[in-house]
Protein backbone atom coordinates (compact mmCIF):
# COMPACT_ATOMS: atom_id res chain seq x y z
CA UNK A 1 0.00 0.00 0.00
CA UNK A 2 1.27 3.40 -0.86
CA UNK A 3 1.64 6.36 1.44
CA UNK A 4 0.86 8.81 -1.35
CA UNK A 5 -1.98 11.26 -0.95
CA UNK A 6 -4.77 11.07 -3.52
CA UNK A 7 -3.63 14.42 -4.87
CA UNK A 8 -0.03 13.20 -5.15
CA UNK A 9 -1.10 10.28 -7.31
CA UNK A 10 -3.22 12.52 -9.52
CA UNK A 11 -0.25 14.87 -9.99
CA UNK A 12 1.95 11.93 -11.05
CA UNK A 13 -0.64 10.70 -13.54
CA UNK A 14 -1.26 14.15 -14.99
CA UNK A 15 2.41 15.10 -15.39
CA UNK A 16 3.40 11.80 -17.01
CA UNK A 17 0.32 11.87 -19.29
CA UNK A 18 1.04 15.42 -20.51
CA UNK A 19 4.78 14.73 -20.97
CA UNK A 20 4.05 11.51 -22.86
CA UNK A 21 1.62 13.32 -25.14
CA UNK A 22 4.21 16.03 -25.88
CA UNK A 23 6.81 13.35 -26.70
CA UNK A 24 4.35 11.75 -29.13
CA UNK A 25 3.44 15.08 -30.67
CA UNK A 26 7.03 16.39 -30.92
CA UNK A 27 8.14 15.57 -34.46
CA UNK A 28 4.62 15.16 -35.82
CA UNK A 29 4.08 18.79 -34.88
CA UNK A 30 7.52 20.12 -35.77
CA UNK A 31 7.95 18.32 -39.08
CA UNK A 32 9.19 20.76 -41.69
CA UNK A 33 11.30 22.60 -39.13
CA UNK A 34 13.08 19.68 -37.48
CA UNK A 35 12.90 16.45 -39.44
CA UNK A 36 15.46 14.20 -37.81
CA UNK A 37 16.37 12.91 -34.40
CA UNK A 38 20.06 13.82 -33.97
CA UNK A 39 22.22 10.64 -34.40
CA UNK A 40 23.69 11.02 -30.91
CA UNK A 41 20.21 11.12 -29.35
CA UNK A 42 19.11 8.21 -31.51
CA UNK A 43 22.02 6.13 -30.23
CA UNK A 44 21.04 6.81 -26.62
CA UNK A 45 17.35 6.10 -27.29
CA UNK A 46 18.22 2.72 -28.80
CA UNK A 47 19.34 1.56 -25.36
CA UNK A 48 16.49 2.95 -23.30
CA UNK A 49 14.18 -0.09 -23.72
CA UNK A 50 16.79 -2.82 -23.00
CA UNK A 51 18.33 -0.91 -20.08
CA UNK A 52 15.08 0.14 -18.41
CA UNK A 53 13.34 -3.19 -18.92
CA UNK A 54 16.32 -5.22 -17.66
CA UNK A 55 16.47 -3.00 -14.57
CA UNK A 56 12.79 -3.74 -13.97
CA UNK A 57 13.09 -7.49 -14.52
CA UNK A 58 16.24 -8.34 -12.54
CA UNK A 59 15.18 -7.36 -8.99
CA UNK A 60 11.86 -9.15 -9.60
CA UNK A 61 13.60 -12.48 -10.16
CA UNK A 62 15.89 -12.53 -7.12
CA UNK A 63 16.07 -11.04 -3.66
CA UNK A 64 19.06 -8.69 -3.88
CA UNK A 65 21.77 -9.81 -1.45
CA UNK A 66 25.58 -9.70 -1.28
CA UNK A 67 25.63 -13.51 -1.13
CA UNK A 68 25.46 -14.20 -4.87
CA UNK A 69 25.47 -18.00 -4.52
CA UNK A 70 22.45 -17.92 -2.22
CA UNK A 71 20.77 -15.30 -4.33
CA UNK A 72 20.72 -17.32 -7.55
CA UNK A 73 18.91 -20.23 -5.87
CA UNK A 74 15.46 -18.77 -6.30
CA UNK A 75 12.29 -20.26 -7.77
CA UNK A 76 11.53 -16.93 -9.44
CA UNK A 77 14.90 -16.85 -11.21
CA UNK A 78 14.39 -20.39 -12.53
CA UNK A 79 10.84 -19.53 -13.66
CA UNK A 80 12.16 -16.32 -15.23
CA UNK A 81 14.78 -18.20 -17.25
CA UNK A 82 12.07 -20.54 -18.57
CA UNK A 83 9.88 -17.53 -19.42
CA UNK A 84 12.80 -15.76 -21.15
CA UNK A 85 13.33 -18.83 -23.33
CA UNK A 86 9.64 -18.77 -24.28
CA UNK A 87 9.78 -15.03 -25.00
CA UNK A 88 12.82 -15.52 -27.22
CA UNK A 89 11.26 -18.48 -29.00
CA UNK A 90 7.77 -17.07 -29.56
CA UNK A 91 7.84 -13.35 -28.69
CA UNK A 92 4.33 -13.72 -27.27
CA UNK A 93 3.38 -11.86 -24.06
CA UNK A 94 0.45 -14.12 -23.09
CA UNK A 95 2.49 -17.31 -23.57
CA UNK A 96 5.45 -15.85 -21.66
CA UNK A 97 3.31 -14.88 -18.66
CA UNK A 98 1.46 -18.21 -18.75
CA UNK A 99 4.55 -20.39 -18.88
CA UNK A 100 6.43 -18.23 -16.36
CA UNK A 101 3.59 -18.35 -13.83
CA UNK A 102 3.08 -22.09 -14.38
CA UNK A 103 6.81 -22.69 -13.86
CA UNK A 104 6.75 -20.73 -10.60
CA UNK A 105 3.71 -22.63 -9.32
CA UNK A 106 5.30 -26.00 -10.19
CA UNK A 107 8.48 -24.99 -8.33
CA UNK A 108 6.62 -23.60 -5.32
CA UNK A 109 3.76 -26.05 -4.92
CA UNK A 110 5.08 -29.08 -6.86
CA UNK A 111 7.41 -30.44 -4.15
CA UNK A 112 4.60 -30.31 -1.57
CA UNK A 113 2.42 -32.41 -3.84
CA UNK A 114 5.12 -34.98 -4.60
CA UNK A 115 6.59 -35.47 -1.14
CA UNK B 1 -17.85 1.86 -40.98
CA UNK B 2 -15.14 3.10 -43.30
CA UNK B 3 -13.17 0.32 -44.97
CA UNK B 4 -9.73 1.67 -44.05
CA UNK B 5 -10.74 2.24 -40.44
CA UNK B 6 -12.10 -1.34 -40.31
CA UNK B 7 -8.85 -2.66 -41.77
CA UNK B 8 -6.93 -0.99 -38.95
CA UNK B 9 -9.35 -2.33 -36.36
CA UNK B 10 -9.06 -5.82 -37.85
CA UNK B 11 -5.25 -5.67 -37.84
CA UNK B 12 -5.30 -4.73 -34.16
CA UNK B 13 -6.80 -8.07 -33.11
CA UNK B 14 -3.49 -9.94 -33.06
CA UNK B 15 -1.95 -7.19 -30.94
CA UNK B 16 -4.89 -7.18 -28.55
CA UNK B 17 -4.28 -10.82 -27.67
CA UNK B 18 -0.93 -9.75 -26.24
CA UNK B 19 -2.21 -6.53 -24.67
CA UNK B 20 -5.15 -8.04 -22.76
CA UNK B 21 -2.99 -9.95 -20.24
CA UNK B 22 -0.72 -6.89 -19.93
CA UNK B 23 -3.71 -4.64 -19.18
CA UNK B 24 -5.05 -7.16 -16.65
CA UNK B 25 -1.70 -7.28 -14.86
CA UNK B 26 -1.58 -3.49 -14.82
CA UNK B 27 -5.11 -3.27 -13.38
CA UNK B 28 -4.28 -5.80 -10.67
CA UNK B 29 -0.99 -4.04 -9.85
CA UNK B 30 -2.72 -0.64 -9.67
CA UNK B 31 -5.24 -2.06 -7.21
CA UNK B 32 -2.36 -3.57 -5.19
CA UNK B 33 -0.54 -0.21 -5.08
CA UNK B 34 -3.62 1.44 -3.62
CA UNK B 35 -4.84 3.46 -6.60
CA UNK B 36 -8.54 4.15 -7.01
CA UNK B 37 -10.45 2.84 -10.02
CA UNK B 38 -10.70 6.41 -11.35
CA UNK B 39 -6.93 6.90 -11.10
CA UNK B 40 -6.27 3.54 -12.74
CA UNK B 41 -8.66 4.30 -15.58
CA UNK B 42 -7.21 7.77 -16.12
CA UNK B 43 -3.71 6.32 -16.26
CA UNK B 44 -4.70 3.98 -19.07
CA UNK B 45 -6.73 6.64 -20.87
CA UNK B 46 -4.25 9.48 -20.41
CA UNK B 47 -0.78 7.94 -20.36
CA UNK B 48 -1.81 5.07 -22.68
CA UNK B 49 1.61 3.37 -22.52
CA UNK B 50 1.74 0.04 -20.71
CA UNK B 51 5.35 -0.12 -19.58
CA UNK B 52 5.32 3.42 -18.19
CA UNK B 53 2.03 2.77 -16.39
CA UNK B 54 3.26 -0.46 -14.81
CA UNK B 55 6.55 1.14 -13.70
CA UNK B 56 4.65 4.07 -12.25
CA UNK B 57 2.30 1.96 -10.13
CA UNK B 58 5.21 -0.20 -8.98
CA UNK B 59 7.06 2.90 -7.80
CA UNK B 60 3.93 4.36 -6.20
CA UNK B 61 3.51 1.06 -4.35
CA UNK B 62 7.15 1.23 -3.24
CA UNK B 63 6.64 4.80 -1.98
CA UNK B 64 9.29 6.24 -4.26
CA UNK B 65 9.59 10.02 -4.39
CA UNK B 66 7.30 11.95 -6.69
CA UNK B 67 10.18 13.35 -8.73
CA UNK B 68 11.76 9.95 -9.24
CA UNK B 69 8.45 8.45 -10.36
CA UNK B 70 7.77 11.22 -12.85
CA UNK B 71 11.30 11.12 -14.29
CA UNK B 72 11.17 7.34 -14.65
CA UNK B 73 7.76 7.39 -16.32
CA UNK B 74 8.94 9.99 -18.82
CA UNK B 75 12.29 8.28 -19.55
CA UNK B 76 10.45 5.04 -20.34
CA UNK B 77 8.37 6.90 -22.95
CA UNK B 78 11.25 8.81 -24.57
CA UNK B 79 11.49 6.09 -27.23
CA UNK B 80 8.32 7.56 -28.71
CA UNK B 81 10.40 10.50 -29.97
CA UNK B 82 11.68 8.12 -32.60
CA UNK B 83 8.20 6.95 -33.55
CA UNK B 84 7.07 10.54 -33.82
CA UNK B 85 10.00 11.44 -36.10
CA UNK B 86 9.54 8.33 -38.19
CA UNK B 87 5.80 8.67 -38.77
CA UNK B 88 5.75 12.50 -39.13
CA UNK B 89 6.38 12.51 -42.93
CA UNK B 90 3.17 10.50 -43.41
CA UNK B 91 1.06 13.09 -41.63
CA UNK B 92 2.26 16.27 -43.38
CA UNK B 93 -0.92 16.56 -45.48
CA UNK B 94 -3.08 16.93 -42.39
CA UNK B 95 -3.86 20.11 -40.53
CA UNK B 96 -2.55 21.02 -37.13
CA UNK B 97 -5.63 19.79 -35.30
CA UNK B 98 -5.70 16.42 -37.03
CA UNK B 99 -2.02 15.88 -36.28
CA UNK B 100 -2.65 16.85 -32.66
CA UNK B 101 -5.17 14.06 -32.11
CA UNK B 102 -3.30 11.52 -34.24
CA UNK B 103 -0.26 11.97 -31.97
CA UNK B 104 -2.32 10.91 -28.97
CA UNK B 105 -2.66 7.33 -30.30
CA UNK B 106 1.05 6.83 -31.09
CA UNK B 107 1.95 3.66 -29.16
CA UNK B 108 4.55 0.98 -29.93
CA UNK B 109 2.04 -1.18 -31.74
CA UNK B 110 0.13 1.53 -33.56
CA UNK B 111 3.44 2.90 -34.80
CA UNK B 112 4.84 -0.46 -35.94
CA UNK B 113 1.67 -1.60 -37.69
CA UNK B 114 1.01 1.75 -39.39
CA UNK B 115 4.53 2.12 -40.72
CA UNK B 116 4.35 -1.41 -42.14
CA UNK B 117 1.00 -0.64 -43.76
CA UNK B 118 2.22 2.71 -45.20
CA UNK B 119 5.17 0.86 -46.76
CA UNK B 120 2.74 -1.43 -48.60
CA UNK B 121 1.81 1.29 -51.08
CA UNK B 122 -0.08 -1.09 -53.35
CA UNK B 123 -2.99 -1.09 -50.92
CA UNK B 124 -3.12 2.75 -50.79
CA UNK B 125 -5.21 2.92 -47.64
CA UNK B 126 -6.19 6.23 -46.11
CA UNK B 127 -3.34 6.78 -43.66
CA UNK B 128 -5.34 8.65 -41.07
CA UNK B 129 -8.26 6.24 -40.98
CA UNK B 130 -6.13 3.09 -40.90
CA UNK B 131 -4.07 4.55 -38.06
CA UNK B 132 -7.20 5.55 -36.16
CA UNK B 133 -8.73 2.09 -36.70
CA UNK B 134 -5.72 0.62 -34.94
CA UNK B 135 -5.37 3.32 -32.30
CA UNK B 136 -9.00 3.59 -31.25
CA UNK B 137 -9.50 -0.20 -31.00
CA UNK B 138 -6.37 -0.61 -28.93
CA UNK B 139 -7.29 2.34 -26.72
CA UNK B 140 -10.81 1.06 -26.02
CA UNK B 141 -9.69 -2.49 -25.22
CA UNK B 142 -6.71 -1.25 -23.18
CA UNK B 143 -8.82 1.01 -20.97
CA UNK B 144 -11.66 -1.51 -20.57
CA UNK B 145 -9.36 -4.43 -19.73
CA UNK B 146 -7.50 -2.30 -17.19
CA UNK B 147 -10.76 -1.78 -15.29
CA UNK B 148 -11.49 -5.52 -15.45
CA UNK B 149 -8.03 -6.22 -14.00
CA UNK B 150 -8.57 -3.68 -11.24
CA UNK B 151 -11.89 -5.29 -10.25
CA UNK B 152 -10.51 -8.84 -10.48
CA UNK B 153 -7.39 -7.89 -8.52
CA UNK B 154 -9.10 -7.85 -5.16
CA UNK B 155 -10.35 -11.44 -5.52
CA UNK B 156 -7.06 -13.18 -6.31
CA UNK B 157 -5.44 -15.04 -3.39
CA UNK B 158 -1.97 -13.77 -2.53
CA UNK B 159 -0.53 -17.30 -2.36
CA UNK B 160 -0.73 -17.50 -6.18
CA UNK B 161 2.10 -14.93 -6.37
CA UNK B 162 0.33 -13.16 -9.19
CA UNK B 163 2.57 -10.12 -8.82
CA UNK B 164 5.30 -12.25 -10.38
CA UNK B 165 3.43 -11.54 -13.64
CA UNK B 166 4.86 -7.97 -13.50
CA UNK B 167 8.52 -8.89 -14.12
CA UNK B 168 7.24 -11.49 -16.60
CA UNK B 169 5.48 -8.78 -18.62
CA UNK B 170 8.66 -6.70 -18.67
CA UNK B 171 10.63 -9.80 -19.65
CA UNK B 172 8.20 -10.55 -22.49
CA UNK B 173 8.80 -7.05 -23.88
CA UNK B 174 12.54 -7.02 -23.17
CA UNK B 175 13.57 -10.24 -24.92
CA UNK B 176 12.15 -9.47 -28.40
CA UNK B 177 13.41 -5.87 -28.13
CA UNK B 178 17.03 -7.03 -28.07
CA UNK B 179 18.41 -7.06 -31.59
CA UNK B 180 22.20 -6.80 -31.33
CA UNK B 181 25.23 -7.28 -29.09
CA UNK B 182 25.41 -3.72 -27.69
CA UNK B 183 21.80 -4.10 -26.53
CA UNK B 184 22.68 -7.42 -24.83
CA UNK B 185 25.54 -5.68 -23.02
CA UNK B 186 23.24 -2.80 -22.08
CA UNK B 187 20.60 -5.16 -20.64
CA UNK B 188 23.11 -7.28 -18.70
CA UNK B 189 24.92 -4.27 -17.24
CA UNK B 190 21.61 -2.75 -16.23
CA UNK B 191 20.36 -6.01 -14.66
CA UNK B 192 23.49 -6.45 -12.54
CA UNK B 193 23.55 -2.83 -11.41
CA UNK B 194 19.80 -2.98 -10.69
CA UNK B 195 20.27 -5.87 -8.26
CA UNK B 196 23.24 -4.23 -6.54
CA UNK B 197 21.47 -0.87 -6.39
CA UNK B 198 18.23 -2.42 -5.10
CA UNK B 199 20.24 -3.97 -2.27
CA UNK B 200 21.94 -0.65 -1.51
CA UNK B 201 18.63 1.23 -1.56
CA UNK B 202 17.08 -1.24 0.90
CA UNK B 203 20.19 -1.43 3.10
CA UNK B 204 20.98 2.28 3.34
CA UNK B 205 17.44 3.63 3.15
CA UNK B 206 18.02 5.52 -0.12
CA UNK B 207 14.99 6.82 -2.05
CA UNK B 208 13.04 3.97 -3.67
CA UNK B 209 13.23 4.04 -7.45
CA UNK B 210 16.71 5.55 -7.43
CA UNK B 211 18.08 2.04 -8.10
CA UNK B 212 16.05 1.86 -11.30
CA UNK B 213 17.31 5.19 -12.61
CA UNK B 214 20.95 4.38 -11.76
CA UNK B 215 20.73 0.95 -13.39
CA UNK B 216 19.09 2.35 -16.52
CA UNK B 217 21.74 5.09 -16.81
CA UNK B 218 24.60 2.57 -16.46
CA UNK B 219 22.89 0.21 -18.93
CA UNK B 220 22.45 2.96 -21.52
CA UNK B 221 26.08 4.10 -21.07
CA UNK B 222 27.32 0.50 -21.43
CA UNK B 223 25.31 0.05 -24.63
CA UNK B 224 26.50 3.31 -26.18
CA UNK B 225 30.13 2.54 -25.25
CA UNK B 226 29.94 -0.96 -26.71
CA UNK B 227 28.39 0.25 -29.94
CA UNK B 228 30.99 2.99 -30.35
CA UNK B 229 33.83 0.55 -29.61
CA UNK B 230 32.46 -1.87 -32.23
CA UNK B 231 32.17 0.86 -34.86
CA UNK B 232 35.77 1.87 -34.41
Amino acid sequence: MSEFSTLGIWVIILVIAVATYLIRLSFIHLFGRINQVPPRVKLVLKFVPPAVLAALVAPGLVTPSPDVAAMVIDDRLAAGIVAAAVAWWRGNILLTIGVGMAALWVLEFGPALVF
Amino acid sequence: MNEDFSAGARDSIGILLGLVPFALVFGIAADGAGLSVAQTTMMSAGIFAGTAQLVTVELIGANAGLTIIVITGIVVNLRMLMYSASIAPHFTDYGKRTRAYLAYFLTDHVYAMSIAEYAAEARSRDKRLYYLGLGVSIWVVWVATTIVGFVLGAGIPESLNLMFAIPLVFLAILVPAIEDLPQVVSALASAIVAIAAAYAVAEFGLPAGLDLLIAAAVGIAAGVTTEEAMDR
